[in-house]
């Protein structure tokens, strides 16, 4: 274990290039699936929020559920649309990091929703008469909301990086765990602890909790500025 | 002069869940002399506010204003809550959104919200965020909001029911402007002092019924119902 321990604390230190490779590529799937979640998300929850239809409690139920998503069962749904006989099998994407970014979109969408629209629905409760009374309502208001809590809305975000960043089963099955391709920090720790090599699977494990950690202070740090300047 | 007015309502009901609220309410209100709905807590007095505001719907019964066009008659009329819902932006940003939602033109915006903030005393706190404002200073920019929008009719629901006796000052002072500059009041009050300082006739609200209407010096001192008389007498003590 110390030795594992030390082994880790000279891979970081040292910059490995393997190593910055595979942070790297993690970084680049979980960030383009946050950014493709929530540009979808933001929508989705605002318009549950505001919007009433018939089927509406069913969908909170649905995506509240969908928050409790199986990564494998995504990675297993993805690989089948995209394996070479699945329906989008001719894009020729299975075992590529856009495979992996469409499997975390997938993942994380639902968490991001969910939150969004609870965050939406509490705000609106308490602007909905005077926004009415200014004459606003529907697809104006919805953005109203959403910019008012954008601070709010921070901590959807960041739990959805969160999950993305953190699951190995969706990219383990689509992204296939191709060494230099689709290798991300997840599927080495998955892959080097069974090896053996713990160094390299610890100090990945370090990176990916600081790297959790480093964006959640700032998260909170601009969160808190805002609460400060916007009350 | 008014375009808007009379608001006329003919035998208004409002239930929820099957609880009556307000039970065939028929009033008409028109332009001209400040109307105070006065009432216990629970009469119903907001929710016929809200009513005539056009932000509930009547489970019974009509409500009319003289003009059909419902899109005229909503940019014409605004509203004051008893708190203040103010977006996480600057002062001087709240009334502006008010008015872009209104339809109003980039230019004639930023003129009437600087008169609006200035009617109000808040144009030195025009930059500030809008949430940390104090509680009276929230509710004048409430009251600026409404004033850069012209309205035609003014809605006020309890405004200084949450303030302090200076900030309320400040704001039934605002409300007198309004009303010197011709826009029709319509109050909402529990407190006896400010339905006499601020209002020239009285609707009074006992159990969701409208018991009496009369002008407000004949009200407090020669009330009709025995209902208002004892309104007068257990509120008097408290106002």
């Amino acid at each position: 274990m110390i030795e594992a321990l030390s082994g880790a604390a000279s891979l970081i230190a040292s910059g490995d290039a393997k190593l910055l490779d595979i942070v790297a590529l993690s970084l680049k799937v979980s960030l383009s699936a946050v950014f493709f979640a929530t540009l979808l998300a933001l929508p989705i929850g605002a318009a549950v929020a505001v919007a009433r239809f018939p089927g509406r409690h069913a969908l909170i139920v649905l995506l509240n559920a969908l928050m409790g998503l199986p990564p494998v069962v995504v990675g297993l749904v993805v690989y089948l649309l995209l394996s070479r006989a699945g329906p989008l099998g001719q894009f020729g994407l299975l075992f590529t990091p856009p495979a992996m970014v469409v499997a975390q979109t997938i993942l994380i969408l639902p968490i991001i929703a969910a939150l969004t629209r609870q965050a939406v629905e509490d705000a609106w409760l308490e602007y909905q008469e005077q926004l009415r009374s200014l004459g606003v309502s529907g697809v104006p208001a919805a953005m109203t909301l959403l910019w008012d809590i954008r601070y709010s809305l921070l901590t959807a975000i960041l739990a959805g990086l969160g999950r993305a960043s953190a699951e190995v089963g969706a990219v383990m099955i689509v992204g296939g765990n191709i060494d230099g391709v689709t290798r991300v920090m997840t599927t080495t720790i998955a892959l080097e602890t069974s090896k053996g090599d713990l160094p390299l699977a610890l100090s990945l494990g370090v990176v990916l909790i600081l790297l959790v950690l480093l964006l959640n202070a700032a998260a909170f740090l601009v969160k808190e500025a805002a609460q400060r300047k916007y009350g | 002069m008014s375009a808007l007015l009379p608001l006329t309502l003919r035998d208004v009901s409002f239930a929820v869940d099957g609880r009556t609220i307000l039970e065939r309410v028929s009033v008409e209100i028109s332009a001209g002399p400040s109307t105070v709905i006065l009432g216990a807590n629970g009469a119903g007095k907001s929710v016929l506010m809200r009513l005539m505001h056009g932000l509930l719907a009547p489970t019974a019964g009509r409500i009319d204003w003289s003009d059909p066009d419902r899109v005229r008659t909503r940019r014409l009329q605004a509203m004051v809550f008893q708190r203040p819902v103010m977006l996480r932006r600057s002062a001087r940003a709240n009334v502006t959104f008010a008015l872009q939602a209104a339809g109003i033109a980039r230019a004639e915006r930023e003129r009437r919200t600087d008169e609006a903030l200035r009617e109000v005393g808040l144009l030195h706190l025009a930059g500030r965020s809008a949430r940390v404002l104090s509680g009276g200073e929230q509710q004048r920019l409430a009251l600026a909001r409404a004033w850069a929008l012209h309205p035609e009719v003014l809605f006020l629901d309890e405004p200084t029911a949450s303030l302090d006796p200076s900030a309320t000052r400040e704001i039934e002072t605002i409300i007198k402007a309004f009303d010197a500059s011709g826009t029709k009041i319509v109050m909402a009050t529990h407190n006896l002092g400010q339905a006499q300082r601020l209002g020239d006739e009285v609707l009074f609200i006992h159990q969701g019924r409208l018991v009496e209407r009369a002008p407000v010096e004949t009200f407090f001192k020669q009330p009709v119902s025995p209902e208002a008389a004892a309104f007068i007498k257990g509120e008097l003590p408290w106002a």
